[in-house]
């Protein structure tokens, strides 16, 4: 069973929409001991990195996904659901002060989510990046075999991004303002920036190969 | 490089798209689903719903509309038209939604866009500006307009476009009631004097008659989308062609996904 975890961060239901219309049932829970026993696990998320961390300690799920990764069974994240897998976030609570200390992720991929800053809005980009831009497979991954090219374009929206600390964890990157990482892979840890269920047909092909190929 | 989006825009009233009168071989020529789905296939970047009823009951229709749409559809939507609470945009959220656009409820009380940001995060709130150019005290006013175009208020646009964008709007939909229904071309200066003033996006509004207006906006006009809804309701231009005129003009689009990638089989 494929289990998509509610720690009441957004858009669930369109990642179980996404999966359905790939033929795949999913379970929406935030049941801790059903997060542990997945055969799959997707971690989606949409909002404050904070929040999430937050909500996740709350509902007990913080321990069982990291049991859930110490089996070794394929767990995928989604946007949010990729950020909060790194050590720490930029991204400070609201009302923090400047200099606060950095908001702890779950630490299962080694490296920190930091801002498009003025690096990004100086050349004139925008933040949020939002929309489609294309992602470039830089290493083989499951997650993007069958893709028609060594570069497609899927759907972002967010304003902060994952700066892995080992790069060889990256398997597709995307240029705005400089490259970023906008897919990774750790043994059996997928994660993805953009939103596959937001992407059309390549995204669902996507979600296809997490289901089949990982 | 990210691609510049083509928006389509559906009218929706009562449940029905009230600009899809032509759609002469659609099963059913205003359900709103159908109209996603054919922008979809075309290769929209993203969809607009505008909700142009205000009651209560219309509001059931259209999560329901949005409920349907996110079943088919697997693009981002956005839902606009009458949203004044939080409530009101956690259930569009729930119903499938990915961001919701705010005009007359932001005026009326900005700090409502600051605490959607906070509650839902900036990605998904877009706040709608629909200014009209006035002449005040002998000088030209892009004064802001809310209740779709009929109340002026004390806002100017590019002072507003910052003041939401500090509140933590997301995103900008920014909509030239003089150029709106004419076709004649989008509001360049006004669309180039917002996109240039803010560092969050700019959907252009407003004026679309051709592909070429969506070139010059996204160009000269420096907007990040371009929305439009009759060249695309009435089929003068399928999303698909408008794009194929950008990319011929150097606009960085991104081409039907559909052509490249077999989609699973439903």
């Amino acid at each position: 069973m494929i289990v998509i975890v509610d720690y009441g961060m957004g858009n669930l239901r369109s990642v179980q929409k996404a999966f359905e219309r790939i033929g795949r049932k999913a379970e929406v829970t935030d049941k801790p001991e059903k997060v542990a026993a997945a055969e799959r696990l997707v971690v989606p998320g949409v909002g404050a990195f904070a929040d999430a961390m937050a909500a996740l300690r709350a509902r007990h799920l913080v321990e069982p996904i990291r049991e859930f990764c110490a089996r070794g069974r394929p767990m995928l994240g989604i946007c949010l659901g990729l950020q909060v897998l790194l050590d720490d976030s930029e991204e400070l609570p609201l009302g923090a002060p400047a200099g606060a200390p950095l908001v702890k992720g779950l630490g299962l991929i080694p490296g920190r989510v930091v801002k498009f800053g003025p690096h990004v809005t100086a050349s004139g980009l925008k933040v949020p990046h939002m929309g489609w831009n294309v992602v470039e497979f830089v290493k083989p991954s499951p997650l993007f075999e069958g893709m028609p090219r060594q570069g497609v374009y899927f759907y972002f929206a967010h304003s902060y991004y994952a700066k892995p600390l080992d790069e060889a964890v990256t398997v597709g990157r995307t240029e705005y303002g400089g490259p970023f990482a906008s897919a990774v892979a750790v043994g059996n840890i997928y994660a993805t920036q953009f939103h596959p269920e937001k992407s059309q047909a390549v995204g669902l092909a996507v979600l296809e190969n997490f289901v089949t190929r990982t | 490089m990210l691609a510049k989006r083509v928006i389509p825009c559906l009218d929706v009233e009562g449940g029905r798209v009230v600009k899809g009168t032509k759609f002469l071989d659609l099963r059913d020529a205003g359900d709103p689903v159908e109209v996603a789905a054919r922008y979809d296939a075309e290769g929209a970047d993203e969809l607009v719903f505008l909700d142009i009823t205000a009651s209560h009951e219309a509001r059931d229709i259209l999560l329901d509309i949005v409920r349907h749409t996110a079943e088919q559809i697997f693009m981002p939507l956005t839902v606009g038209g009458g949203i004044r609470t939080i409530e009101d945009i956690r259930r569009l959220l729930q119903a499938g939604c990915d961001k919701v656009s705010i005009n007359s409820a932001a005026v009326r009380d900005p700090d409502f866009v600051r605490r959607a940001s906070d509650r839902f995060g900036s990605q998904c709130i877009v706040v709608a500006i629909d200014p009209k150019r006035v002449i005040e005290n002998g000088r030209e006013v892009w004064r802001v307009h809310i209740n779709g175009g009929r109340v002026p208020t004390d806002k100017e646009a590019v002072s507003w476009a910052r003041q939401v964008e500090a509140l933590g709007a997301g995103e900008l939909l920014l909509t030239s009631m003089d150029a709106d229904g004419t076709q004649d071309g989008y509001d360049i200066p006004m669309t180039r004097a917002v996109a240039e003033t803010v560092t969050i996006p700019v959907i252009a509004s407003g004026g679309c008659g051709s592909p070429e207006h969506m070139v010059r906006v996204l160009t000269e006009g420096k907007a990040d989308a371009a929305l439009a809804a009759s060249i695309f309701h009435y089929r003068k231009f399928s999303v698909a062609e408008a794009k194929e005129v950008m990319a011929r003009a150097g606009v960085p689009v991104r081409m039907s996904p559909k052509s490249e990638v077999q989609g699973p089989k439903s």
